[in-house]
């Protein structure tokens, strides 16, 4: 398979362009780069330190909730340690993690454009988040903050430690998150490859449209929001202090009208790699194109519209309660769409089942839970039962991780041999999923019953007849653990080989496989002409870019 | 910036390498402006929602609030502001008419009204500060009134200082433009920052256009 994307006249050029991205500068040039390409990379190094390190705060809870009572921790250690896991995971991983990681690398390829519409904006933006990073990490290191990642009022408000500062690295991070998102929306509008009409976009890029256009639109009130809560813990201005004349709930009305969107900021990429996993690794031609597209559009403006079911217990009016209750059930109208139709793309194709698909099937398996106990949790009736339990962390963590995180990892997989240019080993990537699969399912099956049966979330302390169960969950947490560990090692590995990806290893047929694994500096020699639909798997390969062949 | 795969398009010094004409980077740069002026407008949008509701709660408060606000000054400041955006768009017709004096001219002229709506601006908070009148807990005003006059002016500050704060970056902008355009950098076929720094200088003076009426004309 000759893997080089050239046409002769380009070559001669000879300039350092035609060089693989990763091997074209020294160390300054990438910090100070403006090619999406290494800064998708550079956000996902970042996010998997940060995963790293949200992810030892999981295991030290976990683990303090071996057995009732003290294990390892201080109650107040142990506040902390949940609310940085949950910071951590929220503003620095889950959010910027595919936009920011994947999209930056996949998304102007996949659109046949050099690059991203503004990309010094886009090294602005990636260093904005480096600095909330920092921001967070002082405040962690300066005492740590126990509020948990929502940061509700009065509480935290009243409480000691560092909350401003937590409060404003999210500030602070939700700008980077603001300019990706300017950035992304600017750049499907603007740079698709000539003749790639809307419906003729991979449906990764809809994806990531819908999510730019929810981060553009809600993190401004995110930002207001926390700006005031700054405010009044630093004056003592009253908005949300109910005994200087204040309202708590407007906080949490403010808070989750970002927040329940920004749940779609991170579940919508996840669906946007799913929709490119599954047809490609079934070399079917997508069942519902227009459907899953417009679902995910739907998905975002139905997002604005649900934040109240939040607060079904928070003392919102009942007639409120039952409008935020149905419209919270609208929202399964397009996720169905969506899984239907990838289930229905899978029929009668040739799927192979290398490791993005695995991840891409387990996905389907974990949304399936995570998106039904979500109507559970919209239920009004039910969910005053089961409100701040650990029902809701099982069922937001199959939706963020179970969901996200592994659409995320679905995604790794496909694109590391084109952003690395290696491929990795299969046997042991194998091995690491199933470690994942049950691990996973052994950490928060059970949490679905601990919750239903009274155990509340964010409590230290349980009564003795819930320690099996929490065993249980303890244990299915190192299982988890240990799929990342061997996961680390096989990734690492394969970076000290020599480069030996295919272009296409997966036979795809989007505009990011029709350049050399890894790309060039400036992604393509020649403005591809788009010639086939993203899935067109029943006709015969016809390529985009001149010069290509598999 | 390595265009001679792309050789044929006409250069021009300031078209970024990966657009395929000026007039593309145009666009995209304009709609990348409009998307960051919807997140400005959403954010003071929480603003608007948080002053508005307590204004429900405490609408004597409100009232007892405004009073110590000068309604004179306010108005100055609006019409200061109104002529800026004025001259703005005489800077912006200049610079894409290539007049280059007019350009500089007008880009001044704005900035003296900015700099003179920062003036009075000064000139209001300290003559507050001095009073006593300061948000929150370090309310200290000794001329009585309802408690949540300390609420209000909480909001005040937040809502003219973020727009304080946003008047400055413009004034900061703007004087990079004058400079740019003393250059001679501008003309028909490029005047992008210029177009755009207006965008974003008509939103600030819009928001003005709605603090004034909520903050001094309360009744």
């Amino acid at each position: 398979m000759a893997d080089i994307v050239a046409t002769p006249k380009s070559q001669s050029h000879g300039d350092h362009y035609d060089v693989d991205y990763l091997n074209d500068g020294s160390l300054l040039s990438w910090l100070t780069t403006v090619d999406h390409k290494k800064l998708g990379v550079m956000y996902l190094w970042s996010i998997l330190f940060m995963f790293f390190l949200g992810g030892v705060f999981a295991l030290l809870v976990r683990l303090e909730l071996m057995n009732p009572g003290q294990t390892i921790m201080t109650a107040e250690q142990y506040n902390k340690a949940f609310t940085l896991h949950g910071a951590i995971m929220v503003f620095l991983v889950i959010i910027p993690s595919i936009p920011a990681a994947l999209g930056n690398f996949a998304l102007p390829l996949m659109l046949g454009a050099k690059d991203v519409a503004f990309p010094r904006l886009n090294l602005l933006s990636f260093w904005i988040y480096v600095t909330g990073a920092i921001i967070a990490t002082v405040a962690m290191v300066t005492g740590g903050v126990d509020t948990g990642w929502t940061f509700y009022t009065p509480y935290s408000t009243t409480t000691d430690g560092p909350v401003a500062l937590m409060t404003f690295a999210a500030f602070v991070l939700g700008f980077s998150s603001i300019l990706t998102g300017v950035n992304f929306v600017a750049t499907v509008h603007k740079l698709r490859a000539p003749g790639m009409g809307w419906f003729k976009m991979p449906l990764f890029v809809w994806g990531i449209y819908a999510t730019a256009i929810i981060q553009v639109l809600a993190t401004p009130v995110l930002a207001i929001t926390l700006l005031l809560l700054i405010f009044e813990r630093l004056f003592g201005v009253g908005v949300f202090d109910p005994k200087l004349g204040g309202d708590p709930v407007l906080f949490q009305h403010f808070f989750w009208f970002y927040s329940h969107p920004a749940v779609y900021i991170m579940i919508l990429p996840g669906m946007a790699i799913i929709s490119e996993v599954i047809p490609t690794m079934s070399q079917k031609v997508f069942f519902g194109y227009k459907a899953t597209a417009f679902s995910s559009v739907a998905i975002a403006i139905v997002s604005f519209v649900v934040w109240g079911h939040h607060m079904f217990t928070s003392g919102q009016s009942q007639l409120a309660g039952a409008i935020f209750s149905f419209l919270t059930f609208l929202v399964g109208i397009p996720s169905a769409i969506k899984v239907f139709n990838w289930i229905t793309t899978m029929y009668k194709g040739s799927i192979s089942l290398a490791a993005p698909m695995l991840y891409a099937l387990m996905f389907l398996i974990l949304f399936g839970i995570g998106g039904l106990t979500g109507i559970f949790l919209g239920t009004m009736s039910v969910d005053i039962h089961l409100h701040d339990t650990y029902f809701v962390v099982a069922h937001f963590h199959y939706v963020m991780m179970g969901s996200t995180l592994i659409a995320f990892l679905a995604g790794l997989h496909f694109w590391w041999p084109k952003m690395f240019g290696r491929m990795y080993n299969e046997r042991a990537a194998q091995i690491a999923a199933f470690f994942v699969f049950i691990g996973f399912n052994a950490t928060f099956l059970p949490q679905f019953l601990l919750g239903s049966r009274g155990m509340p979330r964010r409590y230290y302390d349980y009564l003795p007849e819930f320690t099996p169960l929490h065993q249980v969950s303890t244990v299915g947490s190192w299982l988890l653990g240990l799929g990342f560990v061997i996961m680390a090692g096989y990734l690492f590995a394969s970076l000290r080989k020599k480069m030996d990806a295919p272009s296409n290893p997966w036979h795809a047929r989007t505009l990011d496989w029709q350049t050399s694994s890894p790309p060039i500096t400036h992604n393509f020699h020649e403005i591809p002409v788009l010639k086939q639909g993203p899935y067109d798997y029943f006709k015969p390969f016809e390529p985009s870019v001149e010069g290509y062949h598999e | 910036m390595s265009s001679e795969s792309y050789g044929h398009a006409a250069e021009h010094a300031f078209r970024q390498h990966h657009f395929v004409n000026s007039e593309q980077q145009f666009d995209t740069s304009k709609l990348g402006m409009w998307l960051f002026l919807a997140t400005e407008i959403l954010m003071f949008g929480g603003l608007f929602v948080g002053f508005g509701l307590m204004q429900a709660n405490y609408p004597e408060a409100w009232v007892a609030g405004h009073h110590h606000l000068d309604r004179i000054m306010g108005s100055i400041n609006t019409v200061f502001l109104l002529c800026s955006s004025f001259t703005m768009v005489m800077a912006v017709h200049a610079s894409s008419t290539n007049q280059k004096s007019k350009t500089v001219l007008n880009l001044l002229a704005t900035l003296a009204f900015a700099g003179g709506f920062m003036v009075i601006k000064y000139f209001e908070y300290s003559h507050k500060f001095h009073e006593g009148i300061l948000p929150g807990r370090y309310f200290s005003y000794a001329g009585g009134g309802p408690p949540e006059q300390a609420m209000f002016f909480g909001f005040y500050f937040a809502m003219t200082g973020i727009h304080g704060v946003h008047v400055l970056i413009g004034m900061i902008l703007i004087a990079w433009l004058t400079i740019r355009a003393q250059r001679g950098e501008f003309s028909s076929a490029y005047y992008t920052p210029v177009d755009l720094i207006g965008l974003y200088w008509h939103l600030v003076d819009l928001i003005w256009i709605y603090l004034f009426p909520l903050l001094y004309l309360v009744s």
